[in-house]
């Protein structure tokens, strides 16, 4: 029996598409449009186009597997729709119970790193040894390099990007967005000290 | 109410608290023997004479309270002291008040990041393999204790005696074997053994059979055998096999 013509013939991004899509299911982390690239043999540009068509496709509401664009890469995730289902049947070992010390640490080396032990502490004013051995531990910060005085520094890493959705570091808000009151506890101080009698 | 006019009476000091900022500020008081607690016991207790609670006051002595404490918190850590001493009061307070921002600063990113992780509560993906839940222990129906003791009570009992008397394997000795076919062969010079052995148990000619070999071996007989399950016909050693045709009958006829 003969086939039917196919009038509309699949287009090669279509294609590359199918190809991305193998590479993201099989990825356990964010996969650069570069490391895509290099991986289906194909050009950048037009891979950014096949995962336009991806993230139509598996997009919130229209799939239980979504497409985003996270931590430099993409990569596949859970619908959020599917998040109870999830959290049924699996643990969050790298999220789960982040202490308020934890979270300060975080911040500090998230802004201000790469920044060693010495530097946490002096920011928050107490010790940051064990804190900062549980976040090497999660895995949300890595060891990069050392300072002058030798003391180890630490950066976020990949994973930390991706637990927070955040598709880069420069995706965190400015510190100077995240409050006004700075300057009234300087004005204070300083009156304060104007206050001083001569 | 005026935090800064808040009256003191501490061992160290005796005035207002902006003067006790101040002597600290111009290091004419030592942080160290400012007695803190006390500080803050005095504003609470001027606090709750109070019927309205005055935020403005609470959030200005927290910030004033929290560089005191800072002050003194340095004062304790000798390299940092020498930080901080080589700075006059105001460079000082500034330095304090930067420090102070700068966590302030921190602490309102840390804020930021734990909403981030609440609102990417929902997110799923893959890291690695994905570690399972730890499956939760089965739930056992209730349980009545005199159940748990019948099945105990079963098992404590003493098990039934095994027999072993399968085991015993009865034979006579092959000595009286011996004896026998040696009183035979006094008698008849020689014997057929089948004829001898009739009548016995499996386990009986198996004995009479070794009771052969032993008189074979120690020489006081010959044992002649025409082939493969032919009668076994036993000599005293010293006489001839008899070679007469009669006796193919013992060869063939009985096999």
């Amino acid at each position: 029996m003969e086939r039917p013509l196919r009038l509309v013939t699949r287009s090669p991004v279509e294609e590359l598409a199918r190809t991305l899509e193998a590479l993201l299911v099989v990825a356990s982390q964010p996969l650069t449009a570069e490391d895509l690239a290099v991986a289906a043999d194909d050009d950048v540009s037009r891979v950014e186009e096949a995962l336009a068509l991806l993230a139509e496709r598996f997009a919130e509401g229209r799939s239980g597997i979504v497409v985003e664009h996270v931590a430099g890469g993409y990569a596949f995730r859970a619908s959020r729709a599917a998040a109870e289902a999830c959290a049924r049947l699996f643990e969050r070992p790298v999220e789960r119970g982040l202490s308020q010390a934890a979270l300060e640490t975080l911040a500090v080396i998230a802004y201000l790193g790469p920044c060693s032990r010495p530097d946490v502490a002096r920011i928050r004013g107490v010790a940051a040894d064990s804190v900062v051995a549980g976040l090497v531990e999660r895995g949300l910060i890595s060891e990069s390099g050392r300072d002058e005085g030798g003391a180890v520094r630490y950066r976020t890493t990949p994973l930390f990007e991706r637990v927070f959705g955040l598709e880069s570091l420069s995706a965190l808000p400015r510190l100077d967005d995240l409050g006004g009151t700075a300057d009234e506890i300087r004005d204070r101080l300083e009156a304060l000290a104007e206050r001083r009698p001569a | 109410m005026h935090v800064r006019e808040l009256e003191l009476d501490l061992d160290a000091f005796e005035g207002p608290f902006d003067l006790l900022l101040t002597l600290v500020l111009r290091e004419e008081l030592e942080p160290r023997d400012v007695d803190v607690a006390d500080v803050v016991v005095t504003f609470v207790e001027r606090l709750a004479g109070r019927e309205q609670l005055d935020l403005d006051a609470c959030g200005e002595f927290l910030v004033l309270v929290g560089a005191l404490l800072e002050l003194k918190a340095r004062e304790l850590f000798p390299e940092e002291q020498v930080e901080l001493a080589d700075l006059d009061p105001e460079e000082a307070a500034e330095e304090l008040a930067r420090r102070l921002e700068e966590f302030r600063r921190i602490k309102e990113a840390a804020g930021w990041l734990l909403q981030r992780l609440e609102a990417e509560d929902d997110r799923y993906f893959r890291l690695g393999p994905a570690p399972l839940v730890p499956r939760a222990e089965p739930k056992i129906a209730p349980q009545q204790p005199e159940a748990l003791a019948t099945a105990l009570r079963g098992l404590a009992a003493e098990p039934p005696a095994v027999s072993l008397a399968h085991m015993g394997l009865r034979f006579p000795p092959v000595v009286q074997f011996l004896e026998r076919f040696r009183a035979l062969l006094r008698r008849r010079r020689r014997f057929d053994f089948e004829q001898e052995a009739a009548g016995l148990s499996r386990i009986e000619q198996a004995v009479a059979f070794l009771a052969l070999l032993e008189l074979r071996r120690a020489g006081e007989i010959r044992i002649e055998q025409a082939g493969p399950f032919t009668p076994i016909r036993v000599h005293q050693e010293g006489t001839r096999p008899d070679t007469e045709e009669g006796d193919s009958q013992w060869n063939v006829r009985s096999a």
